[in-house]
């Protein structure tokens, strides 16, 4: 047979995957677009507010460029040490608290109800924004670095446990079955069939929390929880860019020296 | 000597795993368990240490009844069941020692294993068990540096060093290769003659069984079709257990191995290389 007997088409088009019905898909779309002019139709901007900002900005730029590492120094060195401080210490008690919370919180591990109570903790923990833990524990213990200090521990609980969890919830039954097998107690079973499993996992996971905590140390300083985060806030509202420059730049070198070790650390550990 | 009584498990409201099973084991015998995959072998050998929990049925170990224990006094008999696994079950981060010594958490208390300060008469005999097996040079390795036949050692050093009564064998060669099945079996089955120690070993290859074994019980979809000698295994039987096509399938394969092997030591004589 010859391949002409039979007229095929030559045109093809992919048929609609979401909205099937043209009727609706014409409706649909045409009302996304029409929200869409609206909404953009709604935004009031002031060019003249517009063009002021883009001079300060060029300000910020300016100050950016000749950064002053002295005239403030010694407000930056205490802002400095607090935030260290302030991560180190939440990381080590972050670490410390979330470690039970995230045994148990994998099912393999515990109970129901104790399953369910770790789980309701990392939800709460994991649900609120560090910002507003911060401004939180500012108003319940006044300013400064304790407020940091709980904030980042509290926020280090909801994310260490949760991936620890399903770390745990993740592993080689078989070995965890052996260890059983010989009699071991619940906690030999934890110290000899689960650890070793999970350690470097968690060794690992530390320390990019240790990376991340201190990063928002910087953030809920502006909002009054302590740290170099306040020492910036200050700097920018006396129109000091040069000195705000300068925490900038301090900042970001800190953070690139915490990244490269932490990253250094975990490739050996694997 | 193991007396398992009228043993049951069923998963869910349909899935019969065992059909009232009985089999006595008598002082420091060994027995073969074969049948196909999903005839209950290993929920069988899971239910006398309870990692599985049977349904009904009794499971007597020297006259305590394992399948009805409260969970301190099961702690207190799984120390007496030795149990070695299909893909060994190592703790694999942790060193051969840490391995073998695992398996007499069950007698200490918990600082002891956590700071791993075992007592010296356990140690010694750890350190003995490994020299049995042959890993005495790889105490301080980490068992994932070691090979698989290597690991099998481990875990039967890690069985035996719980002093038990009893060895529960979960497909110990289904992951090696068969040189090496050859020696773990023999490993095995010398070891538990040494001790007088009986032992139940899941066997998935039949040749294999009916060469260590002395006795074998043959289970199809949960039940007991076959309690014998090697001897008495012969086609019908193994056609009752496997079912026709698989045990066609199986004896072939079995066979093409002989030959494969034959054809190779044929050529390599030709070649002039003596077989190893």
């Amino acid at each position: 047979m010859s391949p002409t007997s039979q007229a095929y088409p030559s045109a093809w088009k992919r048929p609609p995957q979401i909205f099937t019905d043209p009727l609706w898909r014409r409706v649909i779309f045409s009302g996304m677009v029409l929200y869409l002019l609206l909404a953009i139709g709604s935004v009031e901007v002031n060019w003249a507010r517009v063009w002021e900002g883009l001079e300060r900005g060029q300000q910020f730029v300016m100050g950016f460029l000749t950064p002053d590492f002295t005239s403030r120094w010694r407000d930056i060195s205490i802002g400095l040490v607090e935030s260290l401080t302030m991560t180190l210490t939440a990381t080590v008690v972050g670490i410390i608290i979330s470690v039970p919370i995230g045994i148990g919180a994998a099912k393999n591990m515990a109970p129901t109800w104790v399953y369910l109570i770790c789980r309701a903790i990392i939800s709460v923990s994991r649900s609120l924004q560090e910002i507003i833990i911060a401004i939180f524990f500012v108003k319940m213990f006044g300013f400064g670095p304790f407020a940091g200090f709980l904030t980042l521990s509290f926020a280090t609980i909801g994310f260490l446990s949760k991936l620890l969890a399903e770390d745990i919830e993740d592993i080689d039954k078989s070995q965890v079955e052996a260890i059983r097998a010989t009699g071991a107690s619940w906690l030999q079973i934890l110290v000899y069939g689960v650890s070793p499993q999970v350690m470097p996992r968690l060794v690992g996971l530390s320390l990019y929390r240790l990376d991340i905590n201190f990063r928002e140390s910087s953030v809920i300083g502006i909002v009054g929880a302590g740290g170099i985060g306040a020492t910036l806030n200050t700097a920018i509202d006396r129109y000091e860019y040069d000195s705000a420059g300068a925490i900038l730049l301090i900042i970001i070198a800190i953070v690139l020296v915490v990244e490269y070790s932490s990253s250094l650390i975990r490739r050996r550990l694997q | 000597m193991l007396v398992i009584k009228n043993l049951t498990k069923q998963y869910g409201a349909k899935d019969v795993a065992l059909k009232d099973v009985s089999v006595t084991i008598g002082p420091g015998e060994i027995v073969g368990l074969i049948g196909p995959s999903g005839a209950g072998k290993s929920t069988l050998i899971r239910c006398i240490n309870r990692l599985v929990e049977p349904t009904a049925g009794h499971i007597l170990l020297d006259d305590v009844d394992l399948a009805s224990l409260s969970s301190g006094a099961l702690r207190r008999q799984r120390r007496r069941i030795g149990m070695i696994f299909q893909e060994y079950a190592l703790i694999e981060r942790l060193t051969v020692m840490e391995n073998v010594l695992s398996g007499q958490l069950g007698y200490v208390p918990f600082w002891r294993s956590y700071l791993r300060k075992f007592p010296a008469d356990t140690v010694r005999n750890a350190f003995a068990l490994l020299d049995r097996v042959g890993l005495l040079s790889h105490a301080d390795k980490r068992a994932d540096a070691l090979s698989g036949g290597q690991r099998q050692r481990v875990g039967i050093a890690r069985a035996l060093a719980q002093e038990p009564d009893l060895l529960l064998v979960d497909e110990p060669t289904a992951s090696l290769d068969p040189k090496t099945s050859r020696q773990i079996m023999r490993l095995i089955t010398e070891i538990s003659v040494e001790r007088g120690l009986p032992a139940i070993i899941n066997i998935h290859d039949v040749p294999l069984a009916k060469q260590f074994m002395r006795r074998i019980v043959g289970l199809r979809t949960g039940e007991v079709v076959f309690d014998g000698k090697p001897e008495d295994l012969d086609n019908d039987v193994l056609t009752t257990i496997y079912g026709t096509e698989d045990w066609t399938a199986m004896r072939e394969s079995h066979e093409q191995d002989k030959t494969s092997e034959a054809e190779q030591a044929h050529a390599m004589q030709q070649i002039g290389v003596s077989a190893i």
